[in-house]
């Protein structure tokens, strides 16, 4: 019997296998306390721990495979390197012109700077990073010196291919090498501060153990949030949704919403973007035929077998699979997915759903993979797709299972049919009231000066959880950055004592729907938000919906959450997850209302200011609680002042 | 076709072989994430450790495989069938209507997860 259902059917009860230890407290001190123990929690627990401090690590999962990159990586993106002449500042400027302007600045041009060391430092620590087994020998994509494999721009090799899987395990173990404490299955529920007061400097956190239901205090003299950001505040399926997730459901944005409790400032929570992640009508991501990202530069077919042409930026037609990698004339290197003239990748026909309405390609369409050579192909499937987030068992293992061979098979394609994991552009992406922060990993969170501090002292942040942040890579570098920089504050502090009355008001907040036999239980409330939030905070927004969506979120609160209960401790957990969620829309809700225009780069549609990023509004918005009441400030969009100059300033420790 | 006299007897011994029929709940769905071989099993709960969703809990009998708890909330990552130690032990099963398609390209034979 392996199901709790087997034992409903023999009318057996399971009766809970963990000890439940409620109320009871445990106490741990640190000198940098890390929240979050996925990339970049690991990275800065490392690099904390590298320049002398003790550290320990708060993981809601458990560190050895946590975190959206703890089961893979296939793409090391943006590294300047010696194989490369793309330098760090034309990273960051690609990056700054293709989103607007609204990109983290600060964070893009500190991993711009780093991601080439900390990679090697991967390495050291038993990540795989070369093609040191030859199995690319002689590929296009392969420097023959360094055995490093490149991605997307072949010319200009400044995005790596990489063994990913291999990365997780291998911080996991330098952790404990380091002498990182970690503490597995507990979450964080809220920070601690100087005398309980709100905008006070951060002296720790508490948590909650998710099996024993136990309250664990963690005092420390720097805390470094790598929590990642908000997830599930439009879209949330009761059931059948991990499977087509990108990051794990452990990712709710209980880090933005402790954060945003202690007083601390955000930026771009306002931002959106159409997804149809986590809805259960989506198929896995990289499991289906596709020429995105991962799967560049597959040959499309349809079910004739006719090709599909790509293009360049021109809309001219590639006539070989090599020019889908190389810049076209006059263009001096690729982005991996930009939209931006400028670095535009080749790509499929924009009119290709027109084309296939009009009867020239017939569907399904097809990942052509048997056509491709053997080096690209094994690329793809088997490295890329492999390599990737969760795509070696799901997907490779699981699709070898099945019987699938892809030098003579054609993996289908759901474009045009719905389902396509990465959205669909040529049949208009989703409905427009799924909706994400910003599903790339640029979403809006916790706003940080050339240290990565945020505005509470002894607060630092890193990964997903800073503002307008990146993938894997930039989620490692700001991680070692922000590492070294507490490690730095902590030698210089002395611990101070955690006041009660502070931890006596979390504890009555955490255990309330533990006291209670009945009422709605987390899944309700998690729905009941994204109703709210995709009816007053879609698609289009406006003054008056966006109110009604706070008088809503505020009924949730003052009314629902009193009315959840847990019946034991995993499921407490779950609730107080979605109580942060709860938090995490009436934030983007208030950033919403204070952007009084509309921004094509920011997915922000407003009907009552319908006009497309008007110049004065080309600002940040920034929101956080002072009184009890929430201020917003607006900062210039290149705030963070000359970059070269000032990462020199700050980079040492 | 079956005789309706033989469903109905398939019928009756189901029934005889559940003895007591139960008010159970709907089971949510996917219902099984995961398919653990129990010939295979040992039951030394690694899956339950490397979790992230906390999807499982041990078995009440030692040596058993562990029990799918929380099958609604797994993501699919397959970090239970990548730490484990028996291989085959454990392995990924995809929600029937998340089950990607593909064709042989060179008979155009159609098969699917």
């Amino acid at each position: 019997m392996s199901k709790w259902e087997d034992y409903a059917q023999e009318g057996k009860a399971l009766e809970w296998p963990y000890p439940v230890r409620y109320g009871e407290e445990r106490k741990v001190c640190a000198d940098v306390l890390v929240l979050g123990g996925g990339i970049a929690g690991c990275w800065a627990a490392i690099s904390a721990a590298r320049n002398g401090a003790k550290v320990a690590i708060l993981e809601k999962g458990a560190t050895i495979r946590s975190g959206s990159g703890g089961s893979g990586c296939d793409h090391w993106l943006n590294t300047p390197n010696p194989c490369s002449t793309i330098t760090a500042e034309e990273i960051v400027d690609k990056e700054m012109v293709s989103n607007g302007g609204y990109a983290n600045g600060i964070s893009r041009y500190i991993a711009a700077r780093e991601s080439y060391e900390t990679l090697l430092e991967m390495e050291k620590m038993g990540g795989k990073i070369r093609d040191t087994e030859d199995e690319f020998k002689g590929a296009d994509f392969r420097d023959e010196e360094t055995k490093f494999l490149f991605a997307y721009d072949y010319e200009n090799k400044y995005m790596f291919r990489v063994w990913g899987t291999t990365f997780k395990v291998a911080l996991y173990n330098e952790c404990k090498r380091m002498g990182v404490e970690i503490h597995d299955r507990v979450m964080a529920t809220s920070l601690l501060t100087e005398g309980g007061k709100l905008g006070a400097r951060v002296i720790g956190a508490t948590g909650l153990h998710g099996r024993t239901g136990e309250f664990i205090i963690f005092s420390a003299k720097a805390t470094v949030n790598c929590l990642s950001r908000h997830q599930r505040n439009w879209v949330f399926s009761t059931e059948l949704a991990g499977n087509a997730t990108f990051r794990p459901g452990t990712i709710v944005g209980d880090g933005h919403a402790m954060a945003w409790r202690a007083g601390a400032e955000f930026a771009q929570m306002e931002k959106t973007g159409g997804h149809g992640a986590g809805t259960g009508y989506s198929y896995p991501f990289y499991g289906t035929g596709n020429p995105f990202c991962t799967w560049v530069p597959c040959t499309m077919v349809d079910a004739n077998g006719k090709e599909i042409p790509w293009v360049d930026r021109e809309g001219r037609v590639l006539k070989s699979v090599s020019e889908r990698t190389r810049p076209a004339p006059g263009q001096k290197f690729l982005g991996e997915r930009e939209r931006g003239y400028q670095w535009m990748a080749p790509r499929l026909p924009l009119d290709l759903g027109k084309r296939i309405r009009k009867g020239e390609f017939k569907l399904p369409l097809y990942a052509d993979l048997p056509s491709m050579t053997d080096h690209e192909r094994r690329a793809i499937w088997g490295l890329m797709v492999g390599e990737e987030a969760k795509t070696r068992i799901p997907i490779i293992e699981t699709y070898a299972e099945s019987g699938f061979d892809p030098a003579r098979d054609l993996l289908q394609s759901y474009i045009m049919l719905r389902g396509d994991p990465l959205g669909d552009a040529f049949v208009g992406m989703v409905n427009p009231q799924e909706r994400a922060g910003g599903e790339g990993g640029d979403a809006g969170g916790l706003l940080v000066d050339w240290d990565l501090r945020t505005s509470l002292e002894g607060l630092y942040c890193a990964g997903d959880a800073l503002f307008a942040a990146n993938y894997h890579y930039h989620a490692a570098t700001t991680g070692r950055y922000a590492g070294r920089k507490a490690a730095a504050y902590a030698s210089r502090c002395v611990e101070t004592e955690i006041f009660r009355e502070q931890v006596e008001c979390e504890k009555k907040r955490v255990y309330v729907p533990a006291e209670k036999k009945e009422g709605i239980e987390w899944k309700e409330l998690n729905a009941s938000i994204c109703r709210v939030m995709q009816n007053y905070c879609g698609e289009p927004k406006s003054d008056e919906l966006l109110r009604i969506a706070l008088i809503w979120l505020k009924e949730l609160e003052d009314g629902a959450i009193p009315d959840t209960y847990a019946s034991n401790p995993h499921k407490l957990m779950r609730t107080l997850e979605v109580f942060d969620i709860l938090t995490c829309s009436q934030m983007i809700v208030h950033a919403s209302l204070a952007r009084k225009a509309s921004s094509k780069f920011l997915g922000f549609v407003r009907s009552d200011y319908p006009d497309l990023d008007p110049p004065p509004w080309h600002k940040w918005i920034t929101i956080r609680l002072q009184d009890g009441e929430v201020q917003k400030r607006e900062l210039p969009i290149n705030f963070w002042g000359d970059l070269k100059e000032n990462y020199e300033k700050h980079c040492k420790a | 076709m079956k005789s309706i006299v033989r469903h109905e007897k398939e019928l009756k011994e189901a029934v005889l072989i559940r003895k007591s029929v139960y008010a159970t709940p709907n089971a949510p769905a996917p219902t099984r994430p995961v398919i653990f071989n129990p010939d295979l099993c040992i039951g030394c709960n690694a899956c339950v450790e490397d979790c992230q969703m906390d999807v499982f809990i041990p078995n009440p009998e030692k040596g058993e495989p562990p029990i799918i708890l929380y099958p609604d909330e797994c993501w699919y990552g397959g970090c239970c069938v990548a730490m484990c130690p028996e291989p085959g032990a454990i392995r990924l099963n995809h929600p029937l209507m998340q089950r990607v398609r593909w064709k042989r390209k060179k008979t155009g034979e159609h098969s699917r997860v």
